[in-house]
C-alpha cells in the first residue's frame, strides 16, 4: 500500500504544504515567519519520506518500481502513471534534497512577498518530482510545462535589475521547444493511440517519422540542457535569479534535458538517435570549448559559473550519446555531481552577494583574510568543479571521457581540453575573489559564514566526497537500468541492420 | 602497518587542520612532526620487509569505480619501487616538517601550513602506493593541488598567486596527456590495474589502433608517450617546465619537499612503474631520452645566469630531472631511481640551506645582494658544500654514484640517442659544477654587498631545530650513494628489484655499463666537475671583474639565457593572449551579436516592429474601415471576374 502511494505522496506533499501556507492570515512579519518555517518543514519531511524510495528500491531490477497507475483521461487512454527506475531515482532524490537547501538559502535573502515565494518553491518541487516520476508522456508534458510557471515567477518577481528581460527570455526559449514537443506527442498519440511511455518504448516508429519526432524532442531538451547555440538564456536567467533560483536552475532544471534524452529520445527513437549522434557530438564539443572560453573573460561571478555550467553540460551530452555503459553511467553521475557542485558554487556567490550586494569580480579580492571558513568551502567546490580526483565531478568526467575515448578519440581529446580551460577560469575566478591583498575598504567588515550557511553547505560537502570516494552507492542503484537501456538500444539497431539486409 | 604508513599523515593533517583552535600552534607542530616521525620509522621497517626481504603485497581497501567493464579498487601496492619511494618521501618530509617549525615560526597561519605539509605527504604516499593508473592519477592531481595551495601559501602576494595558478595550469596540460594515456591503456588492456596491464603487455605489443590523426598506429607507443606527457608536466621537462622556477614563490621548505625531492620526481616514478610498457615501445624510449637530455642541458644553461638563489636551485632540479629521464630512456630504470633517491637528499639539503640563508637575511633571495656569508653562517656553509659536491658528482658523495651510472648506461646503450644523451650529460656536468659553485661563491665568499645593513650584521646560523634536519639530509647526501649502490645498480640489483622493474635483455644497459665501460668515461665527468669548480673559483673569487666582461662579450646569449629562452613570452603570446581574444570574440560577437541578435532579441524586435506597423492600421475611424472593405470587395470581385470559371 505505502509502496503504491509513496511517489504520489512525494509529488503532492509539497503542494499540500503550499496550500496550507496560502491560508495564513495576519501581520506580514508573522506570515513571513510562519511560511518560512512551514516551507522548511514540509520540504524536509518530503526529503525524509523520499529516502523511503531508496529503501524500497530494488537495484537489481531494470523495471519501473513503486508504480502507481490511475485512469485519468480514458478517452485519450492517458493515465496518472508514475514510477521510478535506476535512471530517475537519483534525480528525484536530488530534487527533494535541494529544495530544503534552497529554502534555507533564501531565509534572509528574501524579504518581500515571502509567502508567495515559498509557495512558488514548493509548487516547483511538486512539478519537478512529478516530471521525473511520470510514466505517461502527457503527464510528463504537463509537469514539464507547469514547472516553468513557478521558476518564471521566481526570476521575474524576486530577481535582479533586469529580471523581466531574463524571465521572458527564459520562458520563450523553453516554450518554443516545448511547443514542438507537444506536436510530437500529439503525432505519437495519433500513430499509436496511447500516451503510455512503456507502450511507446515498445513501439517501433518508421525511420522517417523517428527523425522528425527526435528533432522535436531534441529541440526541447537541447534548450533545457542547454546546448550551444541555444544556451544564451542561461547566463541571463542565472544572473538575474535570486540565489535559490540559480540553485534550482543549475541543480535540477539543467538536468531535465539530459534526463529527457535518456528517458525519451534514446529508448523511443533509437534509429534517429544513432543517426544524429555526430550532430550531438559536434554541438557538445562546441559547447565545451566555446563556453569555456567565454567563461574565461567574464567579469560577473554568476555569469562565469553559468557559462561553466553550459560547458559541463557539454560533457553530459557527449556521455549520453556514447551509448555505452561507461559513458551513460558517467553522464548520470556527472549530472548529479554538477547539481551539487554548481549549486554550491551559486550558494558561495550568493553568500558574498548577500553581504556586499555585488557580483562584480573586481569588487572583491583578499577575502580569505576575513572569511577563512568561506575560503575553504569555496576552494573545495571550486576544486570539485574542475574535477579533482576524490570529488564527485572526477568520477563523472573520467567515465564520460573513457566512454567517449572508446567511441572516438577526437571527441575525447576535444572535451578533455575543456578540463584545462575549466581549471583556468575557475582558478582565475578564485584567485581574484578570495586571494590577493584586501584592498577594497568595504570588505574590511565582511563577516564569515554563519551557522545557518554552514548547515546549508555541510550536506553538499558530504555528498561531494561520498560520490568521489565511494561512487558505487550511486552506480549500483542505476546499473541495471542503464544496462537495459543500452541493451535495448543496441538490440533495436541490430534488428534494423537485419531488416536492411533482408530488404536488399 | 602498510595502511598506517599511508593514512597516518592524512589523519594528522585533518586533526591539525580542523583542530587548530584546540591544539594551538605548538600542539599542531607536535602532532604533525610526531606523526611523520612515526611514519618514517615504519617506512624503514617496511623497506626492510618489502625491498630487502621481498615480501610484496597488495592491500585491497574497497571498490572505487564500478561501471561496465571499468573496475577500479582503492588498493595499496607494496613492492620495491614503492618501498624506496616511501622511505624517501617520509624521511624528507620529516626533515621538512621539523625545519618548518622554526622557519615558519613568525607566520600567522602555522596550523594551515603544517596541515598542508602532512596532507601533501599523504597524497604523495597514495601516489606511490597506487595499484592502478586511476588511483595514481588521484595521487597525481592531489599533490598538484596541494602544491598549488602551498605555492600560493602567502595568498596576499600577487606574484605567489600567479605562480600557483601557472603551476596548476601547466600541470593540467600534462594531465591532459596523462588522461589520454590512461584511456589508451584501458582501450588496449580493458583494465587500468597495473597487474593486468603488465601481464598482457607482451601479447599486445603489436596491437594498433586509430588515434586522432594517426591510423593504425602502434597502441603501446601512443599510450606510453601520452603517459610520458603527463610525466613531463609534473617533472617540469622541456616545454612544460615553465611553472617550476615560478613555484619558488612558495615558502622554502615547500620548495625542498615538493619541488625538489618528491612531487617533481613523480614523473620519473611513473615511467619506472610503467617500465613493462615502455620497454616494448622503443620509439617512446627514444623520445624520453631526447627530452630528458635536452632538459638537462637547457635548464643548466639558464641556471648559469639567474640571480635568485632559489631559482638557480630550481633550474638545477629541472636539469637533474633531465638526467633521470634520459636514464629511463636508455632503460636504466634502476639508475634513474637511484639518482632520484640521492638527488632527493642533496637537493633538499641545498634548498633547506638556501632557506637558512634567506631566513638569516630576512627573506633576501637575490644573490647579488649577498656575499661573505660564510663567516656569519659557517654551519650552513658546510652544508651547502656537501650538497654542492654531491650535486656535481665528486667521488664519494652520493651524486657521484648515481650520476656516474647514468652516464655509463647512456654510453653503454650504443644507440645514437644514447650517445647523444651521454655527451649532453657530460657537458652538463661542467655547467652544473660551474653554476652551483657560482651560487656558492656569490653567496658565501667575497665582500658582502650589504655590508653595512643591520640584517647582515645580525645574520647567524639557525637554531638546532633547523640544523638537525640539515644534518640528517647531509648524512643522506654523503652515504646514500655508497650504501645504495650495491642494491640499486650493483651486484644485488636483480634480487633487489625483483619483478618490480622490467628490462628486456637487449636493453640491459646497466649490466653493459658494468662490463664494457672504458676508463675515460668514468674519469671524464669527475675531471669536468673539478674544472667547473675551478673555473667558477677563478671567475667569482680570484677575478671578480671577469663576469661582467664575459657578460658584455656575449650579450645576446646572456640575455637569451637570463630570459629563460623566452619560453614564458612565447607561451603568453601564443596561448594566453589568444584564448583571451577568442573568449571575448565568442562572448561579444558570438553570443551577444549573432546568437542573441538573430535569436531571441532579433525575433522579438521583428515581432514588435510588425505589431507596431499593423497597429497603425487600426486607426479607429469608421471611414478608414469602410474604405478598406470597399477595396477588398473590389479586389475580390475583380479576381472572380478575371479568373472565375
Amino acid at each position: 500500500m505505502i509502496k503504491q502511494w509513496l511517489l504520489t505522496i512525494i509529488i503532492f506533499g509539497p503542494m499540500l504544504g503550499a496550500a496550507f501556507i496560502m491560508t495564513f492570515r495576519g501581520k506580514q512579519d508573522r506570515i513571513a515567519y510562519l511560511s518560512r518555517w512551514l516551507a522548511l518543514i514540509t520540504s524536509s519531511l518530503v526529503f525524509l519520506i523520499s529516502l523511503l524510495i531508496l529503501v524500497f528500491f530494488e537495484p537489481d531490477s531494470a523495471n519501473f518500481q513503486l508504480v502507481q497507475k490511475i485512469n485519468w483521461i480514458p478517452s485519450l487512454s492517458s493515465s496518472y502513471h508514475v514510477g521510478v527506475d535506476g535512471i530517475s531515482i537519483w534525480f528525484i532524490m536530488m530534487s527533494t534534497l535541494l529544495t530544503p537547501i534552497c529554502i534555507l538559502a533564501s531565509w534572509e535573502a528574501i524579504q518581500k512577498r515571502v509567502r508567495e515565494y515559498m509557495v512558488a518553491f514548493l509548487v516547483l518541487e511538486s512539478m519537478i518530482v512529478g516530471m521525473f516520476c511520470a510514466l505517461d508522456i502527457l503527464l510528463f508534458y504537463i509537469f514539464f510545462e507547469a514547472l516553468l510557471i513557478p521558476i518564471f515567477l521566481i526570476i521575474g518577481v524576486w530577481g535582479g535589475v533586469h529580471r523581466v528581460y531574463a524571465a521572458f527570455k527564459f520562458f520563450l526559449y523553453t516554450l518554443v521547444g516545448s511547443v514542438l514537443m507537444l506536436l510530437a506527442i500529439i503525432s505519437m498519440y495519433c500513430y499509436t493511440g496511447t500516451t503510455n511511455l512503456l507502450t511507446l518504448m515498445q513501439t517501433r516508429f518508421l525511420p522517417e517519422m523517428q527523425t522528425w519526432l527526435w528533432l522535436a524532442f531534441f529541440f526541447s531538451f537541447a534548450v533545457k540542457v542547454p546546448m550551444w547555440p541555444l544556451h544564451t538564456w542561461l547566463p541571463d536567467a542565472h544572473v538575474e535569479a535570486p540565489t535559490a533560483g540559480s540553485v534550482i536552475l543549475a541543480g535540477i532544471l539543467l538536468k531535465i534535458g539530459g534526463y529527457g534524452f535518456l528517458r525519451f529520445s534514446i529508448p523511443i527513437f533509437p534509429d534517429a538517435s544513432a543517426d544524429f549522434t555526430p550532430v550531438v557530438y559536434a554541438l557538445s564539443v562546441i559547447s565545451v570549448i566555446y563556453t569555456s572560453l567565454v567563461a574565461l573573460v567574464q567579469e560577473d561571478m554568476k555569469k562565469m559559473i553559468a557559462y561553466s555550467s553550459v560547458a559541463h553540460m557539454g560533457f553530459v551530452t557527449v556521455g549520453i550519446f556514447t551509448m555505452n555503459i561507461i559513458g551513460v553511467d558517467g553522464s548520470i553521475l556527472y549530472m548529479l555531481s554538477h547539481g551539487i557542485v554548481s549549486s554550491a558554487l551559486f550558494l558561495c556567490v550568493g553568500a558574498i552577494y548577500d553581504r556586499m550586494h555585488t557580483r562584480a569580480i573586481k569588487f572583491y579580492g583578499g577575502i580569505a583574510k576575513n572569511m577563512p571558513r568561506y575560503a575553504i568551502i569555496f576552494m573545495l567546490f571550486m576544486l570539485a568543479s574542475i574535477g579533482l580526483p576524490g570529488t564527485s565531478a572526477f568520477i563523472g568526467e573520467l567515465l564520460i571521457l573513457t566512454g567517449a575515448f572508446q567511441v572516438n578519440t577526437w571527441i575525447a581529446a576535444f572535451i578533455a581540453s575543456g578540463l584545462i580551460l575549466g581549471a583556468a577560469y575557475m582558478l582565475h575566478l578564485y584567485r581574484r575573489v578570495v586571494f590577493g591583498k584586501l584592498e577594497n575598504e568595504k570588505l574590511n567588515t565582511i563577516l564569515d559564514l554563519s551557522p545557518r550557511e554552514i548547515a546549508i553547505f555541510t550536506p553538499l560537502i558530504i555528498l561531494v566526497f561520498c560520490m568521489g570516494i565511494y561512487p558505487s552507492i550511486f552506480t549500483d542503484m542505476m546499473s541495471a537500468s542503464v544496462e537495459s537501456l543500452i541493451t535495448n538500444y543496441k538490440a533495436a539497431l541490430d534488428e534494423n541492420a537485419i531488416i536492411n539486409l533482408t530488404a536488399r | 602497518m602498510y595502511a598506517a604508513i599511508v593514512f597516518l599523515p592524512l589523519i594528522s593533517a585533518l586533526i591539525s587542520g580542523f583542530g587548530d583552535k584546540k591544539l594551538g600552534d605548538k600542539g599542531v607542530q607536535i602532532v604533525t612532526c610526531a606523526t611523520i616521525l612515526i611514519v618514517s620509522i615504519l617506512s624503514i621497517v617496511a623497506f626492510w620487509e618489502v625491498a630487502l626481504n621481498g615480501s610484496y603485497q597488495t592491500i585491497k581497501l574497497f571498490t572505487w569505480i564500478n561501471s561496465g567493464i571499468l573496475k577500479v579498487n582503492w588498493a595499496l601496492r607494496w613492492d620495491t619501487l614503492t618501498a624506496v619511494m616511501v622511505i624517501v618521501i617520509s624521511v624528507i618530509s620529516f626533515c621538512v616538517h621539523m625545519y618548518s617549525v622554526e622557519y615558519m615560526k613568525d607566520d600567522p597561519s602555522i596550523a594551515r601550513f603544517m596541515s598542508y605539509l602532512s596532507l601533501f605527504t599523504f597524497a604523495m604516499l597514495i601516489l606511490v602506493t597506487s595499484d592502478s593508473l586511476i588511483q595514481l592519477f588521484f595521487g597525481w592531481e592531489s599533490v598538484g593541488v596541494i602544491s598549488y595551495l602551498l605555492i600560493g601559501f602567502w595568498y596576499d602576494r600577487s606574484s605567489a598567486n600567479v605562480a600557483a595558478f601557472k603551476a596548476f595550469l601547466v600541470n593540467r596540460i600534462g594531465d591532459f596527456g596523462f588522461l589520454l594515456g590512461i584511456f589508451c591503456c584501458f582501450v588496449i588492456f580493458g583494465s587500468v590495474d597495473f597487474n593486468t596491464i603488465f601481464l598482457n603487455v607482451p601479447k599486445m605489443a603489436n596491437k594498433t589502433f586509430n588515434f586522432l590523426l594517426w591510423d593504425n598506429i602502434n597502441a603501446i607507443t601512443v599510450a606510453s608517450i601520452m603517459l610520458f606527457v603527463g610525466a613531463m608536466g609534473k617533472s617540469a621537462q622541456l616545454g612544460l617546465h615553465t611553472w617550476l622556477p615560478d613555484a619558488m614563490e612558495g615558502p622554502t621548505p615547500v620548495s625542498a619537499l615538493i619541488h625538489a625531492a618528491t612531487m617533481v620526481t613523480a614523473g620519473v616514478f611513473l615511467v619506472a612503474r610503467m617500465s613493462p610498457l615502455f620497454e616494448l615501445a622503443p620509439k617512446s624510449l627514444v623520445f624520453v631520452t631526447n627530452i630528458g637530455a635536452a632538459t638537462a642541458f637547457f635548464a643548466a644553461t639558464i641556471a648559469l645566469t639567474q640571480n635568485d638563489i632559489k631559482r638557480v636551485v630550481a633550474y638545477s632540479t629541472c636539469s637533474q630531472l633531465g638526467y633521470m629521464f634520459f636514464a629511463l630512456g636508455v632503460s636504466a630504470y634502476p639508475a634513474a631511481i637511484f639518482h632520484l633517491v640521492t638527488h632527493a637528499f642533496f637537493k633538499a639539503l641545498l634548498f633547506l640551506s638556501a632557506g637558512s640563508i634567506i631566513h638569516a637575511l630576512n627573506n633576501e633571495q637575490n644573490m647579488k645582494n649577498m656575499g661573505g656569508m660564510w663567516r656569519k653562517t659557517p654551519w650552513t656553509y658546510v652544508m651547502f658544500w656537501i650538497g654542492n659536491l654531491a650535486l656535481i658528482g665528486i667521488p664519494f658523495f652520493a651524486g657521484y654514484y648515481s650520476k656516474d651510472i647514468i652516464l655509463e648506461a647512456a654510453f653503454a646503450s650504443h644507440t645514437r640517442t644514447g650517445k647523444f644523451a651521454f655527451w649532453i650529460g657530460i657537458l652538463t656536468v661542467l655547467l652544473t659544477a660551474f653554476y652551483s659553485c657560482r651560487l656558492l661563491f656569490m653567496t658565501f665568499h667575497g665582500k658582502s654587498r650589504m655590508q653595512n645593513s643591520s640584517t647582515f650584521k645580525n645574520a647567524h646560523d639557525p637554531s638546532p631545530i633547523m640544523l638537525i634536519p640539515l644534518l640528517v639530509l647531509a648524512i643522506g647526501a654523503i652515504v646514500s650513494g655508497i650504501a645504495g649502490y650495491k642494491y640499486f645498480v650493483g651486484s644485488q640489483m636483480a634480487g633487489f628489484w625483483g619483478s618490480t622493474i622490467k628490462i628486456l635483455e637487449e636493453h640491459n644497459t646497466i649490466n653493459a655499463a658494468h662490463h664494457y665501460t672504458p676508463i675515460w668515461v668514468k674519469v671524464l665527468p669527475i675531471l669536468l666537475g673539478f674544472i667547473g669548480i675551478f673555473l667558477a673559483y677563478i671567475v667569482y673569487v680570484l677575478q671578480p671583474g671577469v663576469p661582467k666582461k664575459i657578460k658584455n662579450a656575449i650579450r645576446p646569449i646572456q640575455l637569451f639565457l637570463l630570459n629563460r629562452w623566452y619560453f614564458d613570452e612565447l607561451y603568453n603570446y601564443l596561448f594566453v593572449r589568444n584564448s583571451w581574444k577568442l573568449g571575448l570574440l565568442f562572448w561579444k560577437t558570438g553570443d551577444n551579436t549573432i546568437i542573441n541578435g538573430f535569436g531571441p532579441d532579433g525575433i522579438s524586435a521583428v515581432t514588435k516592429w510588425c505589431a507596431k506597423k499593423v497597429a497603425t492600421w487600426q486607426t479607429g475611424y469608421l471611414y478608414h474601415y469602410a474604405f478598406a472593405i470597399l477595396i477588398g470587395l473590389v479586389a475580390l470581385i475583380s479576381w472572380q471576374l478575371a479568373f472565375g470559371s
